[in-house]
C-alpha cells in the first residue's frame, strides 16, 4: 500500500483556497496512493468540500498544485487575479479519471437512469453506445436498482437516486472516485443502502476520498482519517490511530459529538 | 349588418384564406431568424462580459420599450432617407414592405425571446451543470446535452405565449400594403361596408391558427416533460 515508488493517485500539495478575503484552506497537504481510502471528517465550514472540489476543480485552489496520477493541473494563479485553469483539455481529460458523486446527487433529470449511465461515457469519452449501455445495465444490476433503468430520477427514492448516481461515476472506469456526503441527503433508512455499495468500492481496491459524517464508515473502511479544522489538517493517520490516540483537542471533541 | 348571411360570410371567409399564406410566410421568417438572433441575444446576456451584456441589454430594452408599429415605419419609411443605404446590397430587400415587416417582427421576436431563453438557462439546476464539468464535459456539450434539452422545456410555455404574439403581430404589416389576412379584410371592406362580419372572419382564422400552433407546441411540451410527471414510467418493457 504504501510503497513509495509508486505514482500517488492524488498528490494535493500546499493548497490554499480563498473567497475573497476569506481563506478556507491553508496549506493543505495531502496524499493518497492508489487503493487507499480516505475519509475527510470535520465539522461543517471546515472546508471539507472545497478541498474535495479542488482535487477535480470544480474550485481552482489559489495557490498550491494538485495532481492525478503525477500529472498536475495546469493553473494559472497570478496573485490579485481569480485562479484559473489553463489547459481546458487536460481539465476534462483529469476530470473523467476522478469522478464525483454529490451530496445532492445531481442526476440529470431528462435522461433516465440508464441514458445518465451512458451520457458521459459517450459523449466524454466517445466509447461504443452498446458496449456502454451493456455495461450500464450490469452496473445498475450491481447496485440492485436494474428495474429502473427506464424511470428519470424524479421517479426514484433518495437511495436509489444516490445508488444511480454511484453507478453513473462507475461508469466512466474512474481511477479515483470522490465523496461529498453522499448520504448527508438521505433518510437514516437509506443511509444503509448507500454506505453498502461503497464498502464493497472500497474493498475492490479503488482509490477514494470520502467527505463524510459517518463515523462507522470512516473507522471500519478507510485506510486513513483526515480531520480538517479552519481549513487547517488537524489530524492525518490510520483510523485505529487516529480514533483511539487524537493528538487533537478538537478532534478529541468532534468524535464525542459525533459518536452515536 | 347581418352575421345569419351565411353565403357572404362563406365568401368572405374563404376570401381571406387567401391571406394565410403571407400570414404564416411572416411568421415562420420573422420566429426563425428571431430565434437564430434571440440565441445570440441570450448568450450576450450569459456571456458574463459587462460589456457584451450590456449591449444586448441595450437592445432588448429598445426593442421590448418602442410599439413594434414606430418600428415598422421607422424600418419602412425611416431607412429610404439614408442614401448609403439606398445604394447598398440591403435595398433591393429593404425596399420591399415584404422584407421589412419581416424585418421588425424579427427584431421584436428577438428581443422578447432572448429574455425566455435567458431564463429557461438559468433555471437548469446548477448542481447538474456542475456534474456534467465534473464528468469531464466540455462547453459544447453541455451546452448541447444537459443545457439545451433542460432550457427548452422550460421555456416552451412562456415561448409559445410569443408565438402567438407574433402570429397576431403580423396583422400590423398590413399598415405598410402588405395584404395578408388583415390586409385583405380592409380591402374587402372598403368593397361592402361590412367591417363587423369581415372581421368576424379575420379574428376566426387567427382564432385558427393560434389553436393549431397552441395545439403543437402543447404535443412538445407533453414530449418533453416525460420525466415531470408522475409514474409513467418504463414505456414498452415489463418490469
Ligand atoms: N462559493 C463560495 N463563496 C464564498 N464562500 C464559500 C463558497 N463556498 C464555500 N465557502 C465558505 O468556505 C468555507 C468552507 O466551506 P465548505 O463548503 O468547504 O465547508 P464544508 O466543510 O464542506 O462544510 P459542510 O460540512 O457544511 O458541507 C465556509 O466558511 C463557506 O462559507
Ligand atoms: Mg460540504
Amino acid at each position: 500500500m504504501t510503497d513509495q515508488t509508486r505514482i500517488p493517485a492524488v498528490e494535493i500539495a500546499r493548497l490554499e483556497k480563498c473567497y475573497g478575503p476569506l481563506k478556507v484552506l491553508h496549506d493543505v497537504s495531502l496524499t493518497a496512493q492508489p487503493g487507499e481510502v480516505i475519509s475527510i471528517l470535520g465539522a461543517s465550514g471546515s472546508g471539507k468540500s472545497t478541498l474535495l472540489r479542488c482535487v477535480n476543480m470544480l474550485e481552482v485552489p489559489n495557490a498550491g498544485t494538485v495532481s492525478i496520477f503525477g500529472e498536475a493541473y495546469r493553473l494559472d494563479q497570478r496573485p490579485d487575479q481569480p485562479a484559473r485553469v489553463v489547459d481546458r483539455r487536460q481539465l476534462q481529460r483529469l476530470r473523467s479519471q476522478a469522478t464525483m458523486v454529490f451530496q445532492s446527487f445531481n442526476l440529470w433529470s431528462h435522461l433516465t437512469i440508464l441514458e445518465n449511465l451512458i451520457e458521459a461515457p459517450v459523449h466524454v469519452q466517445g466509447r461504443d453506445r452498446k458496449a456502454c449501455i451493456a455495461e450500464a445495465e450490469a452496473l445498475l444490476e450491481r447496485v440492485g436498482i436494474a428495474d429502473k433503468r427506464h424511470a428519470y430520477p424524479a421517479h426514484l427514492s433518495g437511495g436509489q437516486q444516490q445508488r444511480a448516481a454511484i453507478a453513473r461515476a462507475l461508469a466512466m472506469h474512474p481511477k479515483i472516485m470522490l465523496f461529498d456526503e453522499p448520504t448527508s441527503a438521505l433518510d437514516p433508512e437509506l443511509v444503509a443502502e448507500v454506505l453498502k455499495v461503497m464498502r464493497d468500492l472500497a474493498a475492490e481496491g479503488r482509490t477514494m476520498l470520502v467527505v463524510t459524517h459517518e463515523m462507522g464508515f470512516a473507522r471500519d473502511v478507510s485506510s486513513r482519517v483526515v480531520f480538517l479544522h479552519k481549513g487547517y489538517i488537524e489530524e492525518d493517520g490510520t483510523p485505529a490511530d487516529v480514533f483511539s490516540h487524537p493528538r487533537s483537542e478538537r478532534f478529541r471533541q468532534f468524535i464525542s459529538t459525533h459518536a452515536h | 349588418m347581418n352575421l345569419f348571411d351565411i353565403p357572404f360570410l362563406v365568401d368572405n371567409f374563404l376570401a381571406l384564406c387567401r391571406g394565410i399564406p403571407l400570414t404564416l410566410q411572416l411568421t415562420v421568417l420573422s420566429v426563425s431568424s428571431g430565434a437564430v438572433l434571440a440565441m445570440l441575444l441570450a448568450g450576450l446576456r450569459l456571456s458574463g462580459n459587462r460589456v457584451l451584456d450590456g449591449l444586448a441589454r441595450g437592445y432588448i430594452f429598445v426593442f421590448r420599450g418602442t410599439p413594434l408599429l414606430v418600428q415598422l415605419y421607422i424600418i419602412y419609411y425611416g431607412l429610404s432617407q439614408f442614401p448609403e443605404l439606398r445604394r447598398s446590397f440591403a435595398w433591393p430587400f429593404l425596399r420591399e414592405p415584404y422584407w421589412c415587416a419581416s424585418l421588425a417582427l424579427c427584431l421584436n421576436t428577438a428581443a422578447y425571446s432572448a429574455e425566455i431563453i435567458r431564463g429557461g438557462v438559468i433555471a437548469v439546476p446548477l448542481g447538474q451543470i456542475e456534474a456534467a464539468k465534473a464528468y469531464g464535459m466540455g462547453r459544447l456539450t453541455l451546452l448541447r446535452r444537459i443545457i439545451a434539452p433542460q432550457a427548452l422545456r422550460l421555456m416552451l410555455p412562456a415561448y409559445s405565449n410569443e408565438l402567438i404574439l407574433v402570429v397576431k403581430s403580423t396583422a400590423l404589416a398590413s399598415t405598410i400594403t402588405m395584404m395578408e389576412v388583415t390586409g385583405i379584410a380592409a380591402k374587402l371592406i372598403s368593397a361592402s361596408y361590412r367591417p363587423v362580419e369581415i372581421f368576424i372572419c379575420a379574428g376566426a382564422i387567427y382564432l385558427l391558427l393560434n389553436f393549431s400552433i397552441t395545439r403543437l407546441l402543447r404535443f412538445f411540451e407533453h414530449r418533453l416533460s416525460r420525466d415531470q410527471r408522475p409514474h409513467v414510467v418504463a414505456t414498452g418493457e415489463q418490469a
